[in-house]
């Protein structure tokens, strides 16, 4: 919505120069954000210039020392390269999967409706319930998952999925895909319906086929929400810990461990809080860069929201 | 199959042209094949896919431990033991209390803290709105991580570990930002003509927010104080940092039953079908009305 010129507001407003109500309303808010979100984020950039471990009783500042440190360390890059496995395979095949599920639910049909509510499940369970469903269905032993493959003879005996370094972190991708490509078909669907129905018939007339359809109007039509959902899933997506931390813990050994998951660890496991901090505020950092981009994007399209 | 907008309007059974009500039947039936293989089994399929994992998790739920060790779970006749022993034995009630409590509170906080920010950005034009609007969007995209550990030494020094109230300041982090953006959605919906004309009638600012714009906004305030909820009952991670003793909200119990009966599976498919009921069912109810909301902003943006 683009800003309403003076004249268009109430009288009310309009006549006043300076207003504090504004700033009054808007106060409650902002000073229990500052509180409860700036100032922690603030303890945290302080702390991981610090050697604060919690059962210490002295830390001393020690400049950049744990930056440093977890810089040297094999750990850090094997949980940066997860990281970049994490995201770049994960989003990719969400998107994927819900445009196809998005465009199959655009189509006219009787049970449309209950397709788009039963579809959302998996985005409204908690990560500690997906991550015991999944684990039941990757058990070795009586999982579900093993018991098929085995009747088909797909595998020769049951494959410990989360214990193997090859195949857990890419079982618990297929996890995060399930549970999050019913966000893209959602939003992608949304955007499928605000394209006019007069550009299909244009394309028609133009002798477009199903594929000239999709290629000429489709996407270009669905450019804008499918750049933002990327965007949202991306920082989503690289935020995403309590899946794995429930599920694995970032292991076996390191296998499944990403930046934040190994920060978490860092500090729930080994109370190593200054370390752990410089561990996520690196993460943050690197994360801002695709905040920053979505900012940018609001931005381009001006308007209030 | 982009639209569906080439679909043509069904003819009727007997075509008005003449055309031989057997052939215009046989046209009828490979129509419906054809929509069978491109719309209903693919369709069918995902739906599938997106609730086998959820399904097979309540199967299992309701099959004797026996049942589950050889692997006889489609075909066997229903228990609820589990069920029994989760709230006999183990107390999963005061968990589910304890979550409650939390995600009510979190509602409370998240809604009356957002509600006058939400009037401010919609209603006002004043030096320094975007760039707090965008404060607000940005504060929800931070890691957890860089939050969790500060809160935790904060409210270890307030003395505020085990207890309700630091789990609910905990999960304000994201519900004040994100109530605030909601809010300030719903209202931009609301006509100006409204609070103008009440403001002619002699309403002050604050009684326009009170008396025009809170009842009509009334669905969104709704619709954003239950997604508050479900997503304060489902967090996992600040609880079971602030909160993980005494006081465990579901997800933390669900989790450390996962540790203490390792191989009990109709026990934890139990207390994690039982744990993710007050969500989905919700979710279900609101489905409609939360992802407008939710995919407003993307759409627009």
């Amino acid at each position: 919505m683009p800003e309403p010129a003076l004249s268009e507001l109430p009288p009310s407003i309009r006549a006043r120069r300076f207003d504090a109500l504004p700033y009054v309303l808007v106060s409650p808010a902002v000073i229990a954000t500052l509180a409860v979100v700036f100032y922690p984020m603030a303890t945290a950039i302080v702390m991981s210039l610090y050697d604060y471990v919690v059962w210490r009783s002295k830390t001393n500042f020690i400049w950049f020392d744990n930056y440093l440190a977890a810089l040297g360390t094999d750990i850090f890059w094997t949980s940066f390269k997860n990281t970049l496995i994490w995201i770049g395979v994960t989003v990719p095949l969400q998107f994927l999967l819900g445009l196809a599920t998005a465009l199959l639910m655009n189509q006219k049909f009787a049970w449309r409706w209950l397709a788009r509510m039963l579809i959302i499940i998996p985005w409204a369970l908690p990560s500690v319930v997906i991550g015991l469903m999944w684990r039941w269905i990757y058990d070795a032993n009586y999982g579900i998952l093993n018991d098929f493959l085995l009747r088909f003879q797909l595998i020769r005996e049951g494959v410990p999925w989360l214990a193997t370094t090859d195949t857990a972190l890419y079982s618990i991708i297929f996890v995060l895909v399930w549970q999050g490509f019913p966000f893209f078909a959602i939003m992608l669907l949304a955007g499928l319906q605000s394209i006019p129905g007069s550009l299909y018939e244009a394309a028609e007339v133009d002798g477009a086929g199903v594929w000239g359809k999709f290629r000429h109007v489709t996407l270009p039509g669905l450019k804008s929400v499918i750049v933002t959902a990327v965007l949202l899933r991306l920082i989503w997506v690289g935020n995403a810990v309590d899946i794995i931390y429930v599920m694995t813990e970032g292991g076996p050994g390191t296998a499944t461990s990403t930046l934040p998951l190994y920060a978490f660890v860092q500090s729930r496991k080994i109370l190593k809080f200054g370390y752990a901090s410089a561990i996520a505020v690196m993460f943050t950092l690197m994360l801002l860069t695709l905040v920053i981009m979505y900012l940018r994007r609001i931005d381009d399209k001006g308007g209030s929201r | 199959m982009p639209g569906g907008r080439s679909d043509k309007p069904i003819p009727p059974p007997i075509a008005a042209g003449g055309v031989p009500a057997g052939l215009e039947w046989n046209r009828e039936k490979t129509r419906f094949r054809r929509r069978l293989l491109i719309v209903h089994i693919p369709m069918a399929l995902v739906v599938v896919f997106a609730l086998a994992p959820y399904s097979w998790m309540f199967m299992t739920s309701i099959v004797t431990a026996e049942d589950i060790l050889k692997l006889n779970i489609i075909g066997a006749t229903p228990t609820l033991d589990h069920y029994i022993r989760l709230f006999s034995r183990i107390n999963f009630l005061s968990n589910m209390i304890n979550s409650f409590l939390v995600a009510c509170g979190v509602m409370a906080a998240g809604l009356t803290l957002s509600i006058t920010a939400a009037y401010s950005f919609s209603r006002f034009r004043f030096l320094g709105r975007a760039y707090l609007m965008k404060q607000f969007l940005v504060v929800n995209m931070f890691p957890i991580v860089l939050l969790i550990i500060p809160l935790f030494i904060i409210m270890r020094k307030a003395g505020l570990i085990d207890t309700y109230l630091a789990v609910i300041i905990s999960h304000s982090t994201f519900a004040i930002p994100f109530s605030t953006w909601m809010m300030t959605g719903y209202m931009d919906a609301i006509p100006r003509d409204l609070d103008e004309a009440a403001l002619i009638d002699g309403c002050s600012r604050l009684g326009t927010l009170f008396r025009v714009l809170l009842p009509l906004c009334m669905p969104g305030i709704v619709a954003t104080g239950i997604y508050l909820f479900i997503t304060s009952w489902n967090e996992y991670l600040y609880a079971s940092t602030l909160a993980g003793g005494e006081m465990k909200t579901i997800t933390v119990a669900i989790q450390s039953l996962i540790g203490e009966y390792v191989i009990e599976w109709g026990l934890l498919t139990a207390g994690g079908f039982v744990g993710s009921l007050p969500a989905t069912i919700l979710f279900l109810f609101l489905q409609r009305r939360l992802v407008g909301g939710l995919t407003q902003g993307a759409v627009k943006g």
